[in-house]
C-alpha cells in the first residue's frame, strides 16, 4: 500500500509499505477513504518532538471501512461499517479509560518504558506519532491497523459526507475539550491564541457553549478572515498589542477564559524579544518548546481565570511567570484529547446541522501528494488552513 | 539506562517496499553539509587556535580565533535547524569577517603570508557556496503583502451564526434557571 513515511527532519515521503495485518484479537483494519495533516504533524515534520525512526509512518486524524477484524472484536466491529479512528487509541477498561480520561489510556502504549522514564507515568498509545506513545503506524495511508478496535472507534452514519466527520479524530473534539475546559459562563470572555485548525473549532465550540465574548489572535489575514466568520473578534498580533487589545475589549480586566491552541513552535517575530530568545536555545537544545503564548496568557488572564492548553508541547520551558501565575490564581488545565469523551455528543451536533467542521478545509489532495502539502500547510502558502488526502 | 538510540520499531508494522521521492533538493544537502563544516572548522577554531595562528603567521590573535569559533558553530547549528536559511546568511556574514581578519595578517613582514593567501582563495570559495546555499533556500513563505484568499463565508454554523449564537443562550439560561 502507499503511505506518508518518516524519513527524518523535513523529509516525508510517499513510500510503497507492506500492508498492515491483524497482530491481535483485539486488532482491525480499515481502508482508509480520508486522512488529514494536523498542525502536531508539523512537529514531527520538523523533528522536534523526539522519538520519531525512519520507516514510521504519519497520521493520526483517519477515517474509513472495515475490512478485517480480529477474533476479540466481539462483534463490537463488523466489516463494511464506517468509522472514524480517534487519535487516541484507548482500550475501554483500565482505570483512566473508565473516568472517561481516554488520553491517559494506562493499557496502550506498547512502549511505556519509554514513557514512564520521560513522562513520569505513560499515556495512552497514539497513531503516527513518536514512539514515547507506542510509535504506531500512522492513517497516513491507504489501510490502517486500529489496535483495541472494540474500543478505539467512532462509528459515524451513512449519509454524512467525510469532510463532515474526519475532524471527529481529532481537531473538532481537541477545540471543544479546550473550551469545556474553560467552564465558559454567559458572561465571559475567551481569547484563543492560534487561529489554524484547532483554534478554528475552539471557537465555534466556545461560541456554542455560550461565551460572551470571543477574542482570536493570530497574524494570517486567512485565518483571522475565517475566525471572524465563526464569531471571533480578531487580533493581529503582528499590527496589535495582544495585551493592549485584550484589556481593552475587558474594560482593563483581562479575558477570563485563555486558550494556547500554537503550543511549542509559537511565532518568531523581531517585536517579540522572548521568541528569538526562545527559538536561540530551542536550536542548540537549551529548551525543547516555545512557550511565548504561555507566558502572553498568564499576563493577560483575568485573576481568578482559567487557561486551557490543547496546543502540543514536548518537554521543557524556560522563563514561565509562575509568580503572576500564582498571585493571580489562575487554574491551567491541558491535555491530550479524551476524543471518545466527546464524540456522541459532537456526532449528534453534526447531524443535527448544528456545526459543519468541514468549513476548515481548504486543501483536499490524493495521498501522493502529501509531501508537498506539509510544506505548503507548513510555509501558509496559498492561504491553506487545513488538507485533507485522499488515498 | 535510558536512550532515545534504543528505540526499535516493533516487529510487524509495515516495511517499505519502495522508497518515494524526497523532497530534499540539492541546495537542502548542500546547506547540511555547510552546517557540519561550520561545526568541524567552529571546533577547531575554539579547541586550537594556536596551531591556526601558527599556520597562518598570526601568533596573538588566540582570542579572536577563538571568538571566531563560537561563531561558526552557532551559524552552523543554524544552518543544520528548519531556519537554515537565517545560518546561511549568517556564514556569508562570518565569511566577510573571516576575510577581514585574514587581510590584515597579509603584511609584507608575514613569513606565512602565502598560507594567508591560499586561505583567503578558500574562504572565496566557501563564500560562493554560502551565498549559493542561501539564496537556494530562501523560505518559500509567501510575502505579508502577497494577496492571499481570505474566508469571510466560512462560519462552520450551517444554520447561521446568530442562531448558534442564540442556541447557546437559551441552554444556558435554561441551565441557570434549573440551578435557582
Amino acid at each position: 500500500m502507499k503511505a506518508l513515511v518518516w524519513h527524518g527532519k523535513e523529509d516525508i515521503r510517499c513510500d510503497t509499505v507492506t500492508d498492515p495485518e491483524i497482530q491481535d484479537p483485539r486488532d482491525a483494519i480499515i481502508k482508509v477513504t480520508s486522512c488529514a495533516i494536523c498542525g502536531s504533524d508539523l512537529h514531527l515534520f520538523h523533528n522536534f518532538i523526539p522519538g520519531m525512526l525512519p520507516g514510521d509512518i504519519m497520521g493520526h486524524e483517519t477515517m474509513g471501512e472495515v475490512v478485517e477484524v480480529g477474533s476479540g472484536v466481539d462483534g463490537k466491529l463488523k466489516k463494511g461499517e464506517r468509522i472514524v479512528v480517534p487519535f487516541t487509541i484507548i482500550c475501554g477498561e483500565c482505570d483512566q479509560c473508565k473516568r472517561g480520561n481516554f488520553s491517559v489510556c494506562e493499557t496502550t502504549n506498547r512502549k511505556r518504558h519509554l514513557a514512564d522514564k520521560v513522562f513520569g507515568h505513560t499515556t495512552a498509545g497514539l497513531f503516527g506519532y513518536t514512539h514515547l506513545t507506542g510509535g504506531y503506524p500512522g492513517g497516513q495511508a491507504e489501510y490502517l491497523r486500529v489496535p483495541y478496535a472494540d474500543a478505539t472507534h467512532i462509528k459515524v452514519p451513512a449519509g454524512i459526507p467525510d469532510e463532515q466527520l474526519l475532524f471527529l479524530s481529532d481537531i473538532f473534539p481537541t477545540g471543544w475539550q479546550a473550551a469545556v475546559q474553560c467552564d465558559i459562563k454567559p458572561t465571559d470572555t475567551v481569547a484563543i491564541w492560534g487561529c489554524g485548525p484547532v483554534g478554528q473549532m475552539a471557537i465555534r465550540s466556545a461560541i456554542l457553549l455560550g461565551a460572551n465574548q470571543v477574542i482570536a489572535i493570530d497574524c494570517l489575514p486567512e485565518r483571522l478572515s475565517m475566525a471572524e466568520a465563526g464569531g471571533a473578534t480578531t487580533i493581529n498580533f503582528e499590527t496589535e498589542s495582544v495585551v493592549g487589545r485584550l484589556n481593552e475589549l475587558t474594560e482593563d480586566k483581562g479575558p477570563e477564559k485563555c486558550i494556547d491552541c500554537v503550543g511549542m513552535e509559537s511565532h518568531v517575530v523581531s517585536s517579540l524579544p522572548d521568541s528569538l530568545l526562545d527559538r536561540t536555545k530551542q536550536m542548540v537544545m537549551l529548551e525543547s518548546d516555545r512557550p511565548h503564548v504561555l507566558r502572553e496568557m498568564i499576563y493577560v488572564c483575568r485573576p481568578g481565570g482559567i487557561i486551557s492548553v490543547p496546543g502540543v508541547y514536548s518537554g521543557f520551558s524556560d522563563m514561565l511567570p509562575m509568580g503572576a501565575f500564582m498571585n493571580k490564581g489562575l487554574t491551567m488545565r491541558t491535555g491530550q484529547t479524551h476524543v471518545n469523551r466527546w464524540t456522541d455528543d459532537l456526532l449528534r451536533r453534526i447531524e443535527e446541522g448544528e456545526i459543519d467542521p468541514s468549513f476548515v478545509i481548504t486543501h483536499t489532495v490524493p495521498l501522493s501528494q502529501g509531501p508537498e502539502m506539509y510544506q505548503v500547510f507548513r510555509d501558509k502558502r496559498d492561504s491553506c488552513v487545513k488538507v485533507v488526502l485522499k488515498p | 539506562m535510558f536512550h532515545f538510540s534504543n528505540i526499535v520499531r516493533t516487529k510487524g508494522d509495515p516495511k517499505i517496499l519502495e522508497g518515494g521521492p524526497s523532497l530534499k533538493r540539492p541546495e537542502d544537502q548542500l546547506a547540511r553539509a555547510l552546517g557540519w563544516f561550520s561545526i568541524g572548522l567552529g571546533v577547531v577554531e575554539l579547541f586550537a587556535p594556536r596551531r591556526l595562528t601558527a599556520t597562518l603567521g598570526m601568533e596573538g590573535h588566540e582570542p579572536l580565533v577563538r571568538a571566531f569559533g563560537v561563531r561558526e558553530i552557532l551559524a552552523g547549528i543554524m544552518s543544520l535547524s528548519v531556519d537554515r536559511n537565517a545560518g546561511l546568511w549568517a556564514r556569508v556574514g562570518g565569511d566577510g569577517l573571516d576575510a577581514a581578519a585574514l587581510l590584515s595578517g597579509l603584511t609584507s613582514d608575514n613569513p606565512k603570508k602565502g598560507n594567508i593567501a591560499l586561505a583567503l582563495l578558500m574562504v572565496g570559495g566557501i563564500a560562493m557556496l554560502d551565498y549559493r546555499a542561501a539564496q537556494d533556500t530562501k523560505p518559500r513563505r509567501p510575502p505579508r503583502e502577497a494577496r492571499r484568499k481570505l474566508y469571510p463565508n466560512r462560519s462552520g454554523f450551517p444554520k447561521g451564526l446568530a442562531n448558534a449564537r442564540s442556541g447557546a443562550k437559551q441552554i444556558a439560561a435554561q441551565a441557570t434557571a434549573e440551578r435557582s
